[in-house]
């Protein structure tokens, strides 16, 4: 894109720069080159962290709109009565004290490659030398007819951010008659967290066990089958949710009707509760601002020795956003090991390193399907330099033999090291 | 010279050893020091390291996922990132 940026503003953030010193402990007094991070999520705040962890010298600035991060890995527990959003919130001080990231609250809404600048919501304008993307997935509401208003959207949750969503679609859960039902809707794969609806399905399940028996959970799955961790899940809802939950997969969304909690599927009408609709996804919206998105209209490709875009030099693109390798999930975990390659990547590229030709990157995603009790799938991914891709390493990974409670104290603490290692 | 060479060779070494480890750390913490629940890595004995590794590999240490993990390496890797966690302060 092409847009015009004044010199005061430009002067503006340039004297923002300054304000380091402020922060300063850590940053040297001339920093040899400056890294800005879009979205301090699990991509964006490992990748601040671990540049100013390997790299002190290179100065790191974030831009984040969220006063903290709320994880979504755990917020099914919420919905279950299991945890509160406080339990997985984390604020961004420690990154700023201890690692000196400077911190801006703020949102990108712009950036020119060609000038190396990102410009924000605000006017200011900030410098970079490199660039990483961490934006997250943006909803295609547009791809679901009557859920394109605000309105509808304030009834129809997706509570697939975690957040205010998280906490308003609890609410709604316990503002729901007994035998009354709860809909969810999943989009086609690729979404966001792939066994996470399955998961939200055992949590809503769990809450209404306790204290709705004959409520019921009804999964409208717009996929052939369930995407992730399937014998695991199946034997969930049969052992422990006998009754409870539903599921119907091919059920293509056709319409939403949110006065009345009705979708339209292609050879059904489902009136509900509760209707929680988890829209398609694409990158976030600054990829498509930024000229990121390749495939698709919807992901970033990148090269994933560096997570740099393939179509556009200088900027690196991390997480979600990105046209995931063969079979790599759109995961937190996912995100957090991207960032690191990335941050030694760039370090590697800014100082004339070379760079790491076989990254190795690993992926635990826990589900609960009770309070205590969790399943698992890993994978390890291999830089294959004749696919320009990364590969699944055969033989590795796995799943959970059964639902067991020792992996729900592993989640647990999983999820407080990562939060840690991104942000502590 | 040769000197200099094998050096810059650990450092090149390091470095790899060093983002390959980042991953392990999305578990068991920042530089393997574990803000709790899993067990903390840094500054652990070198061949205890390796020998636990390989063994998680072969499958004769029984896990939950670190036997699932620990086959995506080779032992060599194995055996570096063994040494670059008991590198690490505690």
């Amino acid at each position: 894109m092409t847009t015009q940026w004044n010199r005061r503003t430009l002067l503006a953030a340039a004297g923002g720069a300054t304000g380091l010193a402020l922060f300063g402990c850590a940053t040297p007094a001339k920093p040899v080159a400056r890294v800005v991070v879009i979205g301090g999520g699990f991509g964006g705040a490992t990748a601040a962290k671990y540049i100013r962890l390997w790299a002190p010298e290179i100065e790191v600035v974030l831009v984040e709109r969220e006063a903290a991060f709320v994880s979504c890995p755990l917020s099914n527990l919420v919905l279950g009565g299991s945890a509160r959003i406080e339990d997985l919130t984390t604020g961004y001080d420690t990154l700023q004290k201890k690692f000196g990231v400077r911190l801006v609250h703020d949102e990108a809404v712009g950036v020119d490659a060609a000038r190396r600048e990102v410009r924000l919501a605000r006017g200011d304008v900030l410098r970079y030398d490199r660039l990483i993307v961490s934006p997250g997935v943006h909803f295609q509401y547009d791809q679901v007819p009557g859920l394109e208003s605000a309105e509808a959207q304030a009834r129809v949750l997706h509570a697939w951010k975690a957040g205010p969503q998280t906490v308003a679609l609890r609410k709604q859960l316990e503002a729901l008659p007994d035998g009354g039902v709860y809909a969810l809707h999943i989009p086609k794969a690729p979404y966001r967290c792939p066994p996470g609806p399955y998961e939200r399905a055992c949590q809503v399940a769990f809450y209404f066990k306790q204290h709705k028996p004959r409520a019921k959970v009804l999964v409208l799955d717009a996929n052939p089958d369930i995407v992730s961790k399937k014998g695991l899940f199946l034997k969930a809802w049969a052992d422990r949710y006998p009754g409870l939950v539903e599921y119907r997969p091919n059920s293509e969304l056709v319409s939403v009707d949110a006065a009345t909690n009705t979708l339209e599927l292609q050879f059904d009408k489902v009136r509900a509760g509760v209707l929680n609709v988890v829209p398609p996804q694409q990158a976030g919206k600054i990829a498509q601002t930024a000229g990121l998105i390749t495939t698709n209209k919807r992901w970033c490709g990148v090269d994933w020795r560096t997570l740099e875009s393939v179509a556009v030099p200088g900027v690196h693109v991390l997480g979600d956003a990105t046209l995931s390798a063969p079979g790599m999930p759109k995961s937190g975990f996912m995100a957090n090991n991207q960032a690191k390659v990335a941050a030694d990547a760039v370090i590697a590229l800014l100082t004339g390193r070379t760079v790491n030709p076989e990254p190795i990157l690993a992926n635990t995603c826990y589900s609960f399907v009770s309070d205590t009790d969790v399943v698992h799938v890993a994978s390890v991914h291999k830089f294959d330099a004749k696919e320009n891709t990364l590969v699944t390493v055969p033989g590795a990974g796995g799943l959970s033999p059964e639902a067991n409670a020792a992996e729900g104290i592993y989640a647990r603490a999983w999820a407080r090291n990562i939060w840690a290692d991104m942000l502590l | 010279m040769a000197l200099a060479a094998a050096s810059a060779a650990a450092q090149a070494a390091d470095d790899q050893a060093r983002v390959w480890a980042a991953s392990c750390a999305a578990c068991h913490g920042t530089q393997g020091r574990s803000a709790g629940g899993i067990p903390s890595i840094a500054g652990l004995e070198q061949a205890l390291l390796r020998e636990k590794l390989l063994a998680f590999k072969q499958g004769t240490l029984p896990a939950t996922v670190m036997h699932q993990h620990a086959k995506g390496y080779t032992d060599q890797e194995l055996e570096r990132l063994a040494l670059f966690f008991s590198q690490q302060a505690r």
